[in-house]
């Protein structure tokens, strides 16, 4: 058991420095001299020389190897991500930072309505299957599942929004709102309503179909009929020997899309200029903000590797076969 | 049709019962008139090849019926009272406290994520109504009963082999003191050593705790070795039915002298197997007649156009034509 967590915990590490190194890589093979394009690029008359001492004071007169990705990785590790070229003189890291707890209400939230909703729904579906309710889950399921959520969003914002304006469709607070105050919070929950929507309804069709698959499967299997056999009713046939054995690959999913939550939904946020990762993300490729863009990136290079370290010791947990 | 004085005597009754299998409108008989008796404390094997209605009438006797099943005419009696095997719910209480269920443990039987006591003490706790404590305790004592250390009933069923597992089933299927255990095919999954072992334990285990045990097999020599009494059956019905030492010496009808002609004896010489020609009949169009008919070398004419009914034979029964009593003479010259 022990070991076992241990070299889960070790390829994990290995994992999170090669995307440190590559997150590194990608940004260096992209065209363009950063001291350039910080001091103006061919816009103004800024001249060689200058450049050039920009570049001693980054370092980028060093080798890329082995001097400059040691530096990355040290920074990196120090929790030092740069400085931001748009969002002038700005840590990278208090960037992301103050944007981070918006996607993660957002996505969040979304991601534990869609669990709920989807997985109740999914396995139901499974138990009855060829049942209406099967028919109806996993029609709806699929279609929604195959609806780009921004799409969703925009339908959301016509209907619910513009036509009936029931709630607003745009940011996340209403101008001239007091921070703190129960207003305030209403507000901010009148505005997350519409987002946290097309997010959880382009999740939840994930859920159903993969908790209908697997709940399929189980139904079939030898050990449900020694459950019958038993004499249990299906109430206790479900509980007992169905429902653990049906949740061991949707818990996978649900480990791994928590990886999820911190890279926000970019086009979703977009959508409704909700000001989380995702916007953050669409405004620094705008302003070709490269720093800002490798946070985010190692960041959601980190939280997923994070998330599959969460899954494998979670089917652990679940599953005593994976346990040895 | 069931002998009458076996009527007080028996604990199972399974009288002129027929199961259709239907499937998007078009219905297939899976076995059709089966009848016998079945005394406490017997054991019986149920032999037949596949699609020979050996495990729906098992089935249907455990109240294990699929729902696309239809009970089409007969019934099943216990102890007198007629079983409503049509009926899931009704069922419920039946099982596993009255008949369980031998399943093939080394497969998928055991719930993978369910450690072993937990298992076997559950229908302690669901059907006896015993406190956890209670049914827990019974576990370990139906552990130790099948040979296996009460400590090792923390194990998953995936940390013990396929003979372990198999014993662990058979505990199982012990918990609620039933009076008719059915062993579906309880050792095909199990090499020859462990599947001796477990057949002694079955054996030994009936005696001890007086069960019926009705046995379903392809394999002639599992029942050779633990039952009084076998049933063999072909196409949904039963063809032939006596006692094993009987059956084996003097088989009556010519498809259970084929299936015993086709175990190969090594100790006679007999290396070879020797098949037994044509295919297994089609449910949906069966043959008119005598079902074993188109296979049979000793087929004469009423064979194709007359069923033959299971009639009392010595001391078993047999559906054949050659051995009704009113043509007994034909049968010394055919036999």
């Amino acid at each position: 058991m022990s070991r076992r967590i241990g070299s889960i915990l070790i390829r994990a590490i290995i994992t999170l420095l090669m995307v440190a190194v590559l997150n590194f890589v990608l940004f260096r093979v992209i065209p363009g001299d950063p001291a350039a394009l910080l001091l103006g690029g061919a816009r103004t008359s800024v001249s060689a020389e200058q450049i050039e001492v920009q570049r001693q004071n980054w370092g980028l007169d060093r080798p890329l190897f082995p001097d400059q990705v040691l530096d990355y990785l040290s920074s990196t590790l120090r929790g030092d991500f740069g400085y931001s070229f748009k969002f002038r003189g700005r840590h990278v890291a208090d960037l992301i930072v103050e944007r981070l707890p918006a996607t993660i209400v957002l996505v969040g939230l979304a991601q534990f309505i869609a669990i709920i909703c989807g997985v109740m729904l999914g396995l139901y579906a499974g138990w009855r299957r060829g049942g209406a309710g099967d028919n109806i889950a996993t029609g709806a399921s699929l279609a929604l599942y195959s609806t780009p959520a921004f799409w969703l969003g925009m339908i959301l914002v016509v209907i619910f929004s513009t036509a009936l304006g029931w709630v607003p469709g745009y940011g996340a607070h209403s101008p001239g709102a007091i921070a703190g105050s129960l207003d305030w919070l209403l507000d901010y929950l009148r505005h997350l309503a519409l987002p946290v929507t097309a997010v959880a309804l382009g999740l939840v069709g994930q859920y159903v179909v993969v908790a209908r698959a697997a709940m399929s499967d189980v139904v079939t299997e030898d050990y449900m009929v020694t459950a019958r056999a038993k004499g249990l009713t299906g109430g206790q046939m479900l509980m007992r020997h169905a429902f653990r054995n049906a949740m061991l690959p949707v818990v996978t999913l649900i480990t791994l899309n928590l990886g999820y939550v911190v890279a926000g939904a970019i086009t979703v946020e977009a959508v409704f200029a909700w000001p989380g990762i995702g916007g953050l993300t669409v405004e620094a490729l705008n302003a070709r903000d490269y720093p800002v863009l490798q946070g985010i990136f190692l960041l959601l290079g980190a939280s997923i590797v994070v998330a599959n370290l969460a899954a494998d010791l979670a089917y652990g947990l679940l599953d005593p076969r994976v346990r040895q | 049709m069931i002998d009458s004085s076996h009527h007080k005597a028996s604990l199972l009754e399974v009288d002129g019962l027929s199961i259709d299998y239907g499937l998007k409108g078009i219905s297939s008989r899976a076995i059709d008139g089966v009848s016998f008796a079945l005394r406490a404390g017997e054991a019986v094997g149920l032999v037949g090849e596949s699609g020979s209605g050996k495990t729906t009438t098992a089935m249907a006797i455990a109240g294990l019926l699929s729902p696309n099943a239809r009970v089409s005419s007969g019934e099943v009696r216990y102890r007198g009272n007629r079983l409503p095997i049509d009926d899931d719910a009704a069922m419920r209480p039946h099982r596993w406290t009255e008949t369980s269920v031998v399943f093939q443990g080394a497969m998928n039987a055991l719930n993978p994520v369910h450690r072993i006591v937990k298992q076997i003490a559950e229908p302690c706790m669901l059907k006896l109504g015993m406190s956890r404590g209670e049914a827990t305790g019974r576990a370990r004592e139906l552990l130790e009963l099948v040979g296996i250390p009460a400590d090792r009933g923390a194990a998953y069923p995936h940390e013990l082999s396929g003979g372990m597992r198999q014993r662990v089933m058979i505990a199982m299927a012990l918990a609620c003191r039933p009076s008719i255990v059915i062993g579906d095919e309880p050792t095909t999954a199990l090499d020859v050593i462990t599947q001796a072992q477990i057949l002694k334990l079955l054996g030994e285990l009936r005696s001890q705790l007086n069960l019926a045990l009705i046995l379903i097999t392809h394999d002639l020599s599992v029942v050779a070795e633990c039952c009084d009494r076998v049933m063999i059956m072909y196409a949904g019905r039963i063809v032939e039915d006596g006692a094993v030492s009987e059956i084996f010496a003097k088989p009556k009808h010519p498809y259970t002298r084929l299936l015993i002609d086709a175990i190969p004896n090594p100790a006679n010489g007999k290396k070879m197997i020797r098949p037994i020609p044509g295919d297994p009949p089609n449910l949906l169009t069966r043959p008119s007649g005598c079902v074993f008919h188109p296979r049979c070398p000793s087929a004469i004419g009423i064979c194709a156009t007359e069923v033959p009914s299971l009639e009392k034979c010595g001391q078993g029964r047999v559906a054949c034509h050659l051995h009704r009593s009113s043509q007994q003479d034909r049968v010394s010259v055919h036999a």
